[in-house]
């Protein structure tokens, strides 16, 4: 049983070994970029907009609109970043139903490089906001007694990010497979569909998390409902 | 029994252990985030798209609880370091 797709040698290049969540993660890569690509080549303003575009807008409002009901103001750089991880994740989650593409996100190596990704990005956004002493604020507050917790919380909203991603994705993949052996042909449809849903769900909830840990960094965000449940 | 026996017998049993423990806490926690969302949007059906929301968000949150105790209880079958020390140590 594979647990991780890291395990899987696709080729060796001068000596380094790639394997198939590097592989896989340059198939999403690509997939992302080069539909985004072809669909806006001519954009201009003369041209009108055919029904690509359109569904490649209503995507970008629909990400647009959810990062400002949680901040409850426009951050663009938000956006760009949160809503490239779940365009990332959400596609290689997708990807789940193609039989022999085992998705990067089921490889720790590759949730926990996203995890980190975001703790970068908390303090990037909120130095950018508020300025160095604001940021370092944020770990005294409310007390200086609360230092330490602060900084552990740092670090395992990181950690929780990552393995909750790699958990719910490698469990569909492992149960699939179990599956498979017990009941080979009908129950795996059906757990994938719920794979599917659960690749969705799990994207939405990475993208929602990176974007509510930068707006609580961030200066100019009210406290927002999901604040208090960051503690997991 | 052997080292190898105890080693994968105490594997087994606590993977099942681990994953029988870790389910209860997050059953009951979901359970209670579910009730309370829908008793919110029965009072409330205007708020219904961001008590959704919030639902979606706490239920994965409650929920990695029990992908870890998961994460755990696979590491334990399939890739459990201890197994393989002995393995090795068996081999060589």
């Amino acid at each position: 049983m594979q647990l991780t797709p890291d395990d899987i040698i696709v080729f060796t290049l001068a000596g380094w070994k790639v394997n198939a969540t590097i592989v896989n993660t340059w198939i999403v890569m690509a997939l992302l970029v080069g539909i985004s690509m072809l669909i806006t080549r001519n954009l201009r303003p003369d041209v009108p907009p055919n029904r690509w575009r359109t569904a490649l807008e209503v995507i970008v409002k629909l990400i647009q609109s959810q990062i400002e009901e949680v901040t409850r103001n426009s951050a663009r750089h938000v956006m760009y970043f949160a809503g490239t991880l779940f365009l990332f994740i959400a596609l290689s989650n997708l990807l789940l139903v193609i039989p022999g593409f085992s998705p990067p996100t089921s490889s720790l190596s590759t949730t926990a490089a996203l995890a980190l990704s975001v703790l970068v990005a908390v303090p990037v956004f909120g130095i950018a906001s508020g300025g160095v002493r604001h940021y370092l604020k944020t770990f005294i507050e409310p007390s200086v007694i609360m230092l330490p917790f602060n900084i552990i919380g740092e670090f395992s909203r990181g950690i929780s990010l990552a393995i909750r991603l790699y958990g719910n994705v490698m469990s569909g993949a492992v149960i699939a497979a179990i599956l498979l052996t017990v009941a080979p042909f009908f129950f795996p449809v059906v757990m994938d569909m719920l794979g599917l849903l659960t690749g969705m769900i799990q994207a939405y909830i990475f993208a929602i998390l990176a974007t509510v840990y930068i707006s609580s960094a961030t200066a100019d965000s009210d406290p927002s409902v999901l604040k208090k449940e960051d503690k997991s | 029994m052997t080292d190898l026996a105890i080693i994968a017998a105490i594997s087994i049993f606590t993977a099942g252990f681990t994953i029988a423990i870790g389910a209860i806490g997050p059953a009951l926690g979901e359970g209670r985030a579910a009730a309370a969302a829908i008793a919110a949007i029965a009072q409330q059906p205007d708020a219904a798209p961001t008590l959704s929301r919030t639902l979606f968000v706490s239920l994965a949150m409650i929920e990695s609880t029990a992908i870890y105790c998961f994460v755990v209880a696979m590491i334990l079958i399939f890739a459990n370091p201890f197994w393989d020390a002995m393995l090795v140590a068996a081999g060589g």
